[in-house]
């Protein structure tokens, strides 16, 4: 079997199946502890778990104006690298044929060049995260081995899939396979590591909402 | 404390606390330290250890050795005398349990609730200060941490009465509200105590302090011995069905607030049989119902917003309506909800060796003051009041410290209150 045959086939479907498996054993394994029935009597007037844990959502979208003294680095490099890996997945002509194949669903896509070209911001931004966390004395304490795995797991994605792109380095198919074994390798990362992050958002988010509402607090 | 440091009650302790929500933020974080940049403690030493998230070390490491998705593995390290010993300075010293992290957070990740549980964890294994364990000791033993005793409380509630003429009844029978003291004000701010009493009479209100249970305070609670946050609060539970009470008052103390009121049903195993209501809250109550009237006072003042009252307490705004009275009235930057801290909540006042970083702590308000041009500081929890009180002699700071209560109560305007 040709390597592009088999990342395509085997590698691929075994990778889809154990990030599926994964992430829902993870978030079973979670909603599966012991929950704390709040007996405190809300404030009258205040929303409910549900409205306040949306709003929530929404609202840790960007830092409050009384917080301007934040360093805006790690919000805005967020979003650039966030929106970017958003677009190259879902806004890719190749991607959208794929995830048709796996869902029937597809979109319009946005021109090849202009995926490129976030793709290499995408690059230039997760270069950056990484100088950051390495540089600031805080983000070096509280990082794990889980951080930088999960950042270098990500970028290789990106990273494979721009020279495959640019057919740099090797043989398109050669390249096209090592492309997809490395979101493989992605696919199978993602429930056991950071990249969880990308669901557990909505729970804590929505946690804290509605523990905060129930006690008619305001931000 | 001096006692062998106990791994294995401190994981099964951190396993029996991990409920489901507090395994939702382990699992969360995505160490992006954000949440160094807004914790007082963090931009008072610029010490690294202190960003919040770093706090989540041994539990996170607890949780997933015995509970997380992957922990029947094996593979996850253990946790360690050495984790423990760390970190307590972090989760005792330099966590006042005040939230402020928990609004910058990206993920949501509320910290706060988090310091309260590693706690008891700590406690289990023999850790904790002792000044602090000792604290919530005392209030098992005699009734309160600083010593106030029943008879002391009866000695003291007949000086206050005699020596400032005015009613304070203990013990009165049936009674509509119970009120608290924070044994704080009653050892080192007594004035406090009077000026609560002659708002409440001058409001008409049918009130009583009792020896059943008379202490707000819960260093059950900030000392992580769930036992005494229990007993502390069943104490009141029991003054307050005593005396038929269906409000219970909390003085000003923020975090006697905020145990009782978001903490006491689920210390207590069900609702409580009350209603409780800060003392801010409550007298903003009488305000709007025309029970009490202020004259205008004097002073260009500034608010502290006591951590447990605004940015966990969801009380802010009837501070704010109390304020109102103040002629000279500014708010400091930032304010409200996104208030910087004392330094002293969550019973890091009462550690001794953490005198020298409240103090640092205390430089942010001072700055926050003298920015908003205020001459003095008002303030409506007696922990504030002395962590400030503290700070401001180390660093000879001239403004003035203010309680809300008693400048109320030496502005109440008219006779009485009417009379409905
Ligand atoms: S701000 Fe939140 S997500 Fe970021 S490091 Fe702190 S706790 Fe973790
Ligand atoms: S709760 Fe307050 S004191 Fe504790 S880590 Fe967060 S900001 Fe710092």
């Amino acid at each position: 079997m040709e390597l592009l045959d088999f990342a395509r086939g085997p590698a691929i479907s075994v990778a889809l199946a154990i990030f599926v498996f994964g992430t829902v054993w993870r978030l079973v394994a979670l909603f599966g502890l012991p929950r704390m029935h709040d007996l405190s009597v809300p404030r009258p007037g205040t929303p409910g778990p549900i409205v306040a844990g949306t709003k929530e959502i929404f609202r840790r979208m960007w830092p409050r104006h009384e917080f301007s003294q934040l360093s805006m680095f790690s919000f805005l490099n967020g979003y650039v690298f966030h929106i970017g890996l958003a677009i190259i997945v879902f806004a890719f002509a190749p991607h959208i044929l794929f995830l048709k194949g796996l869902t029937g669903l597809h979109w319009p896509a946005l021109p090849n060049n202009v995926v490129y070209a976030v793709g290499a911001i995408t690059v230039i931004s997760l270069l950056a995260a990484l100088i950051h966390r390495l540089t600031s004395p805080v983000l070096r304490l509280i990082s794990t081995m889980n951080d930088y795995f999960s950042w270098f797991i990500t970028l290789l994605p990106v990273v494979t899939g721009l020279m495959a792109a640019s057919h740099l380095g090797a043989r398109y198919e050669t390249l096209l396979a090592i492309h997809i074994l490395s979101v493989c390798a992605l696919l199978i990362w993602f429930p056991f590591g950071k990249l969880m992050h990308a669901f557990l958002i909505f729970i804590s988010r929505g946690t804290t909402g509605a523990f905060l509402a129930r006690r008619g607090i305001q931000f | 404390m001096n006692a062998p440091v106990d791994i294995n009650k401190a994981s099964a302790k951190f396993l029996q606390v991990t409920a489901e929500h507090l395994a939702v933020y382990m699992e969360a974080c995505v160490r992006c330290g954000l949440c160094a940049e807004v914790c007082h403690f963090h931009q008072a030493s610029g010490d690294p250890r202190h960003t919040p998230a770093y706090k989540l070390v041994p539990m996170t490491k607890a949780y997933r050795r015995q509970s997380g998705p992957f922990a029947w593995l094996g593979l996850a390290p253990k946790l360690t005398e050495k984790d423990l010993t760390e970190w307590e300075e972090l989760l005792f010293d330099t966590c006042n349990m005040c939230g402020r992290c928990t609004i910058v957070c990206p993920m949501g990740i509320d910290i706060a609730s988090m310091t309260a549980a590693a706690r008891q964890a700590f406690v289990a294994a023999g850790l904790g200060p002792e000044d602090l364990e000792q604290s919530a000791q005392n209030s098992l033993d005699h009734g309160s941490p600083l010593g106030l005793t029943v008879d002391k409380l009866e000695e003291r509630i007949d000086w206050l009465a005699d020596d400032y003429e005015v009613d304070i009844p203990l013990d009165k029978g049936k009674a509509e509200v119970l009120l608290t003291i924070s044994s704080i004000e009653m050892m080192k701010y007594p004035d406090s105590v009077v000026a609560m009493a002659k708002l409440f009479n001058a409001a008409g209100v049918d009130w009583t302090f009792s020896t059943k249970g008379y202490e707000a305070t819960n260093f059950g609670y900030l000392a992580g011995r769930a036992d005494i946050a229990k007993a502390m609060v069943e104490r009141i539970v029991a003054a307050a069905e005593e005396t038929g009470a269906k409000t219970v008052v909390i003085p000003e103390c923020g975090h006697a607030y905020g145990v009782l009121r978001w903490g006491g049903g689920n210390i207590h195993g069900k609702p409580l049989p009350f209603e409780v209501w800060h003392i801010t809250e409550y007298l903003a109550k009488l305000k709007r119902e025309g029970k009490l009237k202020f004259k205008p006072i004097d002073g260009k003042v500034t608010y502290h917003d006591p951590c447990q009252v605004s940015r966990r307490g969801g009380a802010k705004d009837d501070a704010r309506y109390l304020l109102e009275s103040f002629k000279e009235f500014r708010e400091m930057e930032p304010t409200g909800n996104y208030n910087w801290c004392c330094g002293g909540g969550g019973g890091v006042q009462a550690i001794q060796r953490s005198a020298e970083i409240r103090y640092k702590v205390f430089r942010i308000k001072m700055d926050q003051v003298e920015k908003a041009g205020a001459d003095a500081l008002v303030s409506s929890c007696a922990n504030c009041r002395l962590t400030m009180d503290e700070s401001k002699a180390h660093w000879k700071w001239d403004h003035d410290l203010v309680s809300i209560v008693e400048a109320l109560a030496d502005a109440i305007d008219g006779p009485a209150a009417a009379k409905d």
